[in-house]
């Protein structure tokens, strides 16, 4: 149900009365339709079946990696500290 | 009284069209027009002295030593795609097959079946590039046969292939004789066929610049016998992926294989298009590379004048075969952790889960 | 790829990985509900990883897998009428009716196409005027988005030779079903990431409160998989029982709107079938009324085609997470990739598929 891949928005424009998408992901294009969301040229989204159902935030992307790469140096402080 | 301007001496019935712009019925049918289509389109093309002879088999001379012989029908669509086309893969498909038994393939025949309505420009394209291929892989087309059949029957057309090759004296390379502890040398990255066939059907609506990696490799597997007597499989991992043809090895040589995920290679484009349609690069077919199973001792001079050969600038070891879990492959992840890989069940359909 | 390779950086999974060895004290049971996630867990082998303490059950996620054997054999007759173009997803080709399947109509000359997207089923209807397109619409909430435009773009295109087959079933009946079952052993819930994207999770918080599972909506790298399943470990082991977000680059809580709002204009709830569990209430979504004449059940006559399972499947009770594939008596047996008996080892994510291909 949810084989949902990230792809860069290149072009923007109507077709058929519906919002499309030229879409990059990664050196392969393919159209996509975004009347589900407001996205703009640049904005990454998920793409399902030809569809866009989520734009991708980066900022909470960026906040994820973050924190879990966070996870391993708090414990390896606290490991150093206990053995002074 | 007499019209003198009539003439009805010599009146004969108008004289069939030549027919030079397409296939049609006549070509096929064995008579003059059948003979024309060959003198104009293929013996050009293929010169050699026993096609010249024009007899109904090629005389040729004995070889001395075992004989390897292959056969393939090509039903590719579409004819022509990016990085190659139904010639080239004609050719250079039977001139691997032959070669991967350790043989210097020798001479080539093609069966034609054309459909009526086909381009006769186009069947001159695919002739070139078999032209082409023949040349750079050093081989004669010896023998040849057109049949033509109605509209709607060929997608334009197929080819069958037949090969001949001398096997090396010494040579004994077999998917039966891998041996515990030989590494496995994949020639390039895999996929770049089957996607790149797949993106020019057009019927998914992708476009990437990625081209099918058609090639000989009967030169390079020349250049890696000159280096070693301890290569004990060839073979080249066409339909049904790199995966389904280690698992046949796996069952020849009843031993098991471990590949290691990191080390195999897929270009980024290929890999994005697997991705958006939910196929696994293992699974894709590619046409211009070659997995060799070689004595652990030998594998670093195998690996390092492949890396010196066109078409096997990218090679890499990426696993070794095993004793346990005989007829079984494995693949260790980046995370350390093991999956067992089968081969393709059947036909590789884009998912939406 | 970006947003595909920071999230299966080895190390960052390691990361996460040893803080679940960390934080676990004694046993959970958890379920992750899409077939998605379990092709990403047994492709990446991260049940290997996680502490022993720690059982990933395998849910009914895959809509493919859980499309009642009925609705594929009426496919399978829409399909084999000469006047028809019948379309579907890739993955539904395979799976089996009671007799046939769709590649079996196709080899006896059924026009049967693999399309990627609902609106190239519509460009088929535009371009083949004196034939009938049928769209096999099938999925979670995921796919409902862009299976109902299909129906709305038909619509606004006044295409009189299009229709669909639908078979739609949601996550949070099916979560009450399993939660609500006397046998239920599930302790904590992976929630579908793409479902979410489209639904956001507001849905779950209701099922927590009156199950007391707590929830964690999670996506489909390793990474995602692993800060998932940390996340619910983490609630398990402090008690608290809430729906948290572990997918926050792809998932709100109100989702989308729009997709959503399309959703309610088209289709309605509905009883469901979901083949090897049975019917579930309100578990699906049906075509409305006002949109009949795009409803292919309505314009072929498929009526009267009743269907029953094989005796030897359990894909149902596996579906549920009662069972493994490994308890199957027909497992790698009777029941291969190659010759499936039920859905579960037809589909590419079926539990018993997965297991086959990946397991050692």
């Amino acid at each position: 149900m949810c084989l949902g891949v990230p792809g860069k928005i290149i072009d923007i424009y109507q077709k058929g009365g519906l919002k499309m998408a030229k879409v990059d992901f990664g050196g392969v294009f393919r159209e996509a339709c975004l009347d589900y969301v407001e996205a703009k040229v640049d904005d990454y989204c998920l793409i399902h079946v030809g569809f866009a159902i989520s734009i991708l935030s980066e900022s909470e992307a960026m906040e994820t990696l973050d924190l879990l790469k966070q996870i391993g140096e708090f414990e390896e402080q606290l490991g150093t500290e206990t053995q002074t | 009284m007499t019209d003198e301007t009539i003439n009805v001496e010599g009146a004969v019935c108008a004289p069939s069209l030549p027919h030079t712009e397409q296939i049609v019925m006549g070509h096929g049918a064995g008579g003059r027009m059948s003979h024309q289509l060959i003198q104009k389109m293929f013996m050009p093309a293929f010169q050699n002295s026993a096609l010249q002879a024009g007899d109904d088999a090629a005389l040729v001379l004995p070889e001395h030593g075992r004989l390897s012989i292959s056969t393939d029908a090509h039903v590719v669509f579409p004819l022509f795609f990016p990085g190659g086309d139904i010639g080239r893969l004609a050719i250079c498909g039977t001139v691997n097959d032959v070669a991967m038994l350790g043989a210097q393939p020798l001479y080539i025949t093609a069966g034609f079946i054309l459909e009526e309505g086909l381009p006769m420009d186009t069947l001159k394209r695919v002739i070139e590039s078999m032209r082409a291929a023949a040349e750079e892989a050093g081989v004669q087309i010896v023998a040849g046969d057109t049949k033509v059949v109605q509209r709607g029957k060929a997608d334009g057309l197929y080819v069958t292939t037949a090969g001949v090759g001398v096997v090396r004296e010494g040579v004994n390379i077999s998917g039966a004789n891998a041996k515990v502890g030989d590494a496995v040398i994949l020639s390039g990255s895999i996929g770049d066929h089957g996607i790149a066939v797949l993106g020019a059907r057009g019927e998914l609506g992708f476009e990437s610049a990625i081209q099918s990696d058609v090639a000989p490799l009967n030169h390079l597997i020349d250049a890696m016998l000159e280096v070693s007597n301890n290569i004990h499989v060839l073979r080249d991992p066409t339909r049904g992926g790199l995966a389904t043809t280690l698992n046949e090895i796996a069952a020849q040589s009843k031993i098991g294989i471990m590949l290691n995920e990191q080390a195999i290679s897929v270009h980024p484009e290929v890999n994005a298009a697997c991705e958006m349609l939910g196929f696994d690069p293992l699974y894709v077919a590619n046409e211009g590379k070659l997995i060799a199973i070689v004595a652990k001792e030998d594998a670093e001079k195998v690996l390092a004048v492949m890396k010196r050969t066109h078409y096997g600038e990218d090679a890499v070891i990426i696993g070794e075969v095993q004793g346990s879990l005989k007829g079984r492959v494995l693949l260790k992840t980046a995370y350390g952790t093991t999956r067992v890989i089968d081969m393709l069940a059947g036909e590789m359909l884009p998912r939406i889960c | 790829m970006k947003y595909v390779t920071e999230y299966r950086d080895a190390a960052l999974v390691k990361n996460v990985i040893e803080e679940i060895h960390r934080t676990v004290t004694r046993p959970w049971t958890l379920m992750e509900i899409c077939g998605g996630q379990t092709h990403a867990i047994v492709r990446h082998g991260i049940d290997q990883l996680l502490p022993h303490q720690i059982e990933l059950v395998h849910g009914p996620g895959c809509p493919v897998c859980v499309t009642p054997l009925e609705l594929i054999d009426k496919a399978l007759e829409i399909a084999s009428r000469p006047d028809v173009i019948f379309c579907s997803y890739g993955d539904m080709l395979r799976v089996p009716g009671s007799k046939r399947d769709l590649f079996s109509i196709k080899a006896q000359g059924g026009d049967v196409r693999v399309v990627y997207s609902p609106l190239d089923a519509v460009t088929l209807a535009q371009q083949n005027p004196a034939k009938q397109i049928v769209f096999f619409a099938i999925g979670f909430e995921t796919t409902a988005p862009p299976n109902v435009m299909s129906v709305l773009q038909a619509q606004r295109l006044g295409l009189k030779n299009f229709s669909i087959l639908v078979s739609h079933v949601r996550v949070p009946p099916a979560i009450s079903a399993i939660l609500g079952s006397p046998h239920n052993r599930v302790q904590g819930f992976l929630l579908a990431g793409h479902v979410c994207s489209i639904m956001g999770y507001w849905e779950y918080p209701p099922l927590v409160e009156k199950y007391k599972i707590p929830m964690a909506v999670t996506g489909f790298e390793p990474l995602d998989v692993a800060q998932g399943i940390l996340t619910t470990v983490q609630l398990l082991e402090a008690g608290k029982v809430e729906v948290a977000n572990a997918y926050q680059r792809a998932v709100t809580l109100e989702g989308l709107k729009p997709a959503q709002d399309a959703i309610n204009k088209v289709f309605m709830e509905c009883d469901r079938k979901w083949r090897g569990i049975g019917e579930i209430p309100m578990s699906g979504w049906g075509l409305r009324p006002e949109f009949d004449q795009f409803n292919a059940e309505k314009r072929f006559d498929v009526d009267a085609i009743r269907a029953e399972e094989s005796p030897l499947c359990i894909a149902g009770q596996i579906l549920q997470g009662l069972k493994k594939p490994h308890d199957c008596s027909a497992f790698g047996k009777q029941c291969t990739p190659d010759n499936p008996l039920g859905a579960t080892m037809v589909s590419s994510e079926g539990a018993c598929a997965a297991y086959y291909r990946y397991r050692e």
